[in-house]
Order: C-alpha cells, then sequence, then structure tokens
C-alpha cells in the first residue's frame, strides 16, 4: 500500500517539478502584470504574423506527411522490395538526427554553391523563404504518421482486404472501404503528432529561415527573438499561445486514442 | 462451376508447397481438400481463388482459363478460418459489401441480404458489429457474405478451425444441409480427417505439396492408395509392413489358432465404442476397436490376456 502511493507521488511530483513547474511559471510571468499587456503583445502585427506563419507551415507540412505516410506504411507493411529494410531505417533518421543537423543539410544543398543552390538564380527561392521552411518542417515531422499507423496495419494483417478483393473490390475499393477505417485512429493520433512537431519545430527552421523578423519568422522563432530583444512580455505570451497549442495538441491525441478492447 | 487445375505448382523460396498438382472438381459437389498442417491443401485453395499466383500450371472454372485473373473477377465466395470480419462494418455491411461492391440497386440488396442472413439464422442480428457475435455466428456472416454475389464456387478454408468442437460438429452439419439447397460448387480446407469425411462427397488427400489419392470418404477408408492415406483418414495398427485397422482386430478370452496372445493395457469407454489398448508378449502395442456389447461379453479389464486376431490387413507394395 505505502509503496503504491510512494510511486505514484513520486511520479507526480518529478512531472510536477521537471514538467509543470517551468510551464506554469510561463503562465504566470505572463499574466503577472494583467490579461491587457499579454494580449497586446500577441496581437502585435510581427506576432501575428509570426502565427500565421506557423499555421500556414503545418497546414502545408502535415497533409503532405499524411498522404505520404499512409503510402509509406502500406509499403513497408504490405510489400516487399529491394532496399525496404533500408527504407524502414530511414524513415527513422529525422527522430535521431538533431534538427540543427537538418538546416544545416538543407543549407548546404540549396545554399549559394549548393547542388540545388542554382535555383535561386531562377528564381525560385528557397532558403529564407517559405519553401525552405515547409522543406525543413516536412522533414523533421516525417516519422510520426509512419510509425503510428505500420504496427497497426501489421495488426489487421491482410485477411480482411483478401475477403473484400475476393469479393469484386478493386484494391482502391479496398483501401477506401477497408483499410483506411482500420487504419483511422492510428492516422489521427499521427497527424496530431505530426502537428505538434511542425508547429514546434524550431533548430532545422531557424537556420532555413534566416530569421528575417516579419518575414520569416515563426512562432517559436519570435519567442527566441523577443526574448533576446529583452521583450519578456511578448516572449512569454507567445510562449503561452504555443503551449496552448500544445494542450490542445494533447487533448486531441487522447481523443483520438482508441479506447482499450474497442474493435 | 466445375474446377480443374493442371499440372500447378507453387513455391515459396525453397519450400514446395504444389508440386505439380492436377485435380479436377465437379460441378456441384462438395470436395474436402485434405492434409496435415504444411501440406500444401491451403495453397492450393488461395490457388483457386486467386489470391495466390502459380508458378507453373493452370486453373480453369468451367472452361474459361483464369489463371491469370485476379481474385475479383472469378466470380468465387471465400471464408476464412479466422472470419476475415469487416470489423467497423454491421453484420448486415458485411453481407451487403459485394453486392455494394457491383453497385447493384439498393431494393436488390435489401431483398438479397435479409434472405441470406435468413439461410444463414442471423435475422435479429443484422446492426450487431462482428465484436458482438460468437465465432459459430461470426462465420454464418462470412458464409453469408461469401454467397451474397451468387459465387460459381464456394471456397472455405478450414472454416471451423477456430470454434470449439460441439459449434464445429454443428456448423458441418449446417453446412452438409447448406449445400444440399444452395448446390453451389464447393471445396472445404481441412487437416480433421473426421470433418472431411462427414461433409464432403469426394476427398482429396494433399501432403508434401502432392496429390496422395483422390475418392470418395468410403474409398479412402476401406481401400487406401498407400500408407499415408491409410494412416491419416483413420487409426491404424502397423504390425511389421502390414496395416490393421482397429475395428479389423478381433479378440477372444481362449486362444483360438492363430491369435497372438496380448495383453490389455487400457480400456477406454466412448459410449458406444470402446477402445483396448494391448501388447503383445513380443512388444508390439495393438490398437482395439470394440462396441460396448463386445465389450462387456470379453469383460475387457486392464491386466487381462486376450488373443488378438486381425480379420482384414492390407499391405502395400513400394
Amino acid at each position: 500500500m505505502t509503496a503504491k502511493y510512494a510511486l505514484r507521488f513520486g511520479a507526480l511530483g518529478y512531472l510536477a517539478l521537471l514538467l509543470l513547474l517551468p510551464v506554469g511559471l510561463v503562465f504566470y510571468r505572463t499574466f503577472e502584470h494583467g490579461f491587457h499587456p499579454a494580449w497586446a503583445a500577441v496581437t502585435s502585427p510581427q506576432a501575428l504574423h509570426a502565427l500565421w506563419l506557423t499555421l500556414i507551415i503545418a497546414a502545408i507540412a502535415v497533409p503532405l506527411n499524411t498522404l505520404f505516410g499512409v503510402v509509406l506504411a502500406i509499403a513497408l507493411v504490405r510489400h516487399r522490395f529491394p532496399g525496404r529494410g533500408l527504407l524502414n531505417a530511414v524513415v527513422d533518421l529525422p527522430l535521431a538526427l538533431s534538427p540543427v543537423v537538418v538546416g544545416l543539410s538543407l543549407y548546404l544543398l540549396y545554399g549559394t554553391g549548393g547542388w540545388l543552390g542554382g535555383l535561386a538564380g531562377h528564381g525560385i527561392k528557397i532558403l529564407f523563404a517559405l519553401p525552405g521552411m515547409i522543406l525543413a518542417t516536412i522533414f523533421v515531422s516525417l516519422p510520426f504518421v509512419v510509425r503510428e499507423v505500420v504496427p497497426v496495419l501489421r495488426e489487421i494483417g491482410t485477411d480482411q482486404e483478401q475477403a473484400a478483393e475476393t469479393l469484386g473490390a478493386a484494391p482502391f475499393t479496398t483501401f477506401r472501404r477497408i483499410t483506411l477505417p482500420a487504419i483511422r485512429w492510428a492516422v489521427c493520433y499521427g497527424v496530431v503528432l505530426t502537428t505538434a512537431r511542425a508547429i514546434g519545430e524550431f533548430g532545422a527552421v531557424s537556420i532555413v529561415s534566416g530569421r528575417i523578423e516579419g518575414k520569416t519568422e515563426t512562432l517559436p522563432l519570435y519567442v527566441q527573438s523577443q526574448f533576446e530583444g529583452f521583450n519578456t512580455t511578448g516572449a512569454f505570451a507567445a510562449c503561452v499561445v504555443l503551449a496552448l497549442i500544445a494542450l490542445a495538441t494533447v487533448l486531441a491525441m487522447r481523443m483520438f486514442r482508441p479506447k482499450e478492447g474497442a474493435a | 462451376m466445375g474446377i480443374t487445375v493442371v499440372e500447378v505448382s507453387k513455391k515459396f523460396g525453397e519450400f514446395v508447397a504444389l508440386d505439380d498438382v492436377s485435380v479436377a472438381i465437379p460441378e456441384g459437389s462438395l470436395t474436402a481438400l485434405l492434409g496435415p498442417s504444411g501440406s500444401g491443401k491451403s495453397t492450393l485453395l488461395r490457388v483457386i481463388a486467386g489470391l495466390e499466383e502459380p508458378d507453373g500450371g493452370q486453373v480453369l472454372l468451367g472452361d474459361d482459363d483464369v489463371t491469370h485473373q485476379p481474385a475479383r473477377a472469378r466470380g468465387i465466395g471465400m471464408v476464412f478460418q479466422h472470419y476475415a470480419a469487416f470489423k467497423h462494418m454491421t453484420v448486415w455491411e458485411n453481407v451487403a459489401f459485394g453486392l455494394k461492391v457491383r453497385k447493384r440497386p439498393k431494393p436488390e440488396i435489401e431483398h438479397r441480404v435479409h434472405e441470406l442472413l435468413g439461410l444463414v439464422q442471423l435475422e435479429g442480428l443484422a446492426k450487431r458489429f462482428p465484436a458482438q457475435l460468437s465465432g459459430g455466428q461470426r462465420q454464418r456472416m462470412a458464409l453469408a457474405r461469401a454467397l451474397a454475389v451468387d459465387p460459381e464456387v464456394l471456397l472455405l478454408d478450414e472454416p471451423f478451425g477456430a470454434l470449439d468442437a460441439r459449434v464445429r460438429k454443428e456448423l458441418r452439419a449446417w453446412l452438409r444441409r447448406l449445400h444440399d439447397e444452395v448446390h453451389v460448387t464447393t471445396i472445404i480446407v481441412t487437416h480433421d480427417q473426421e470433418e472431411a469425411m462427414e461433409v464432403a462427397g469426394q476427398i482429396v488427400v494433399i501432403n508434401h505439396g502432392r496429390v496422395e489419392q483422390v475418392g470418395t470418404p468410403r474409398e479412402l477408408y476401406d481401400s487406401p492408395a498407400n500408407e499415408f492415406v491409410m494412416s491419416f483418414v483413420g487409426p491404424v495398427n502397423k504390425i511389421g509392413d502390414t496395416f490393421v485397422r482397429p475395428r479389423d482386430i478381433s479378440l477372444s478370452p481362449e486362444p483360438d489358432g492363430d491369435g497372438a496372445e496380448a495383453m490389455v493395457e487400457r480400456v477406454v469407454h466412448l459410449g458406444f465404442e470402446v477402445r483396448a489398448e494391448l501388447v503383445r508378449d513380443d512388444g508390439q502395442h495393438l490398437l482395439a476397436q470394440l462396441t460396448q456389447d463386445e465389450a462387456q461379453a470379453l469383460e475387457l479389464e486392464p491386466g487381462m490376456i486376450v488373443y488378438a486376431k486381425p480379420s482384414r490387413h492390407t499391405v502395400f507394395t513400394r
């Protein structure tokens, strides 16, 4: 009995000290002088632009990664082809690689003298612009949908798909009517994780964006720039916006997690 | 529609699943593919279904060569061992799936699904999900789903394998009656010789990817083509090179010429049938099958000495 409570309070205390206390402090500092200064800070044109940019990047990166993630998961689980093992390993690369490395590699590829650096001369601006930031975000948030969908595809097996086939369903009908409904919660869960990662990304985007105020500044970059400029109210208020988005994400995640034992 | 399999081979890596298999399944028959696990019987069924492409050979449905046609174009109905129920659909939607995919008019679908749910005795459960059904109900749903599209051929892959013994027996009898009603050419894959004999009119015995024998249950039991079939379709005593069915061993309490002396080790009562395990004085073990009356007349009990004589035996020349 005692051991059970010790474990429970130990775990809660650990989480409170390491997670809740710092995040709670941000909330406290943001609203320490009342609601209005914080509201004014997050509704400044620069802050709104950063929020807008962050949402645009997520709105492009998340659907692409979802589509690609589902296709890749099906390829990895349902098909045998040369290089499958390698592909499976490469998918995890963004999880293992520091975002700074991702940013620098994109910088090398698209920068002046890089293999694709010539694109800038043709009017296609990748670095220090939206396309580069989207590429960096896609890179770092790529594995989540794949990693959520793969185990579910394995678990449901091929029986239902084959049954549908014998009943006359063409491959795409089988995917739409049988496979997709079976993996839908995993896809939702993957989308939520991808969104969280896309919105919070700092390192890679920081390098490829060039951090041009009011132009290529996402919300996390805005927080950093305000903090460095001693505008703590602005930094903390933006932090609260990020934290609220994260909170909404976590809640969405809980909603999408299938109940134990449910089919 | 009859099914003809001509010289079909299939390998999985180095493993030979089917080795030059030829079988003819008559139209309207109920045929069992019988063999131990890994014998290739399921692979043969999946080749016929179009879920597995053979390395060589042909599959004909009626007169059509369907070897390279996908499963969806073959007009078959298939039932899987683990039901393969569409978990996110109700019983009704499961059964209607094939008709909806074929874009049949709604009233026709309504009518057909209703009719089939009646046939498989699931009328009251149309709105349930598969997770809310028992194993036997799920398998009946799977059968209705397969029958909904009016298949030319019905293929059952160990359909009762995941069910408990009592439900299995019920469903076998039910399948037999269903086949008498519907008359669709049916193949059932099983590793259970009793199931094959009870349900099927024709049995194809398969082992190591080859057809060992094709025949009626009676033919297989009474005149097995080889040692494998003999021992697979029923219990058997092997005495040197001769094979004797347990029911062909007659026991007498007194020496009667050529009967060999044996001691009763164990007596198993299975209702009408009684099995006696014997050991001869040369160490040979024997299994004898008697009726309850015979066992009573002999007053069989462990430790007793009897005289065992094969009334009929089989020798295979190699």
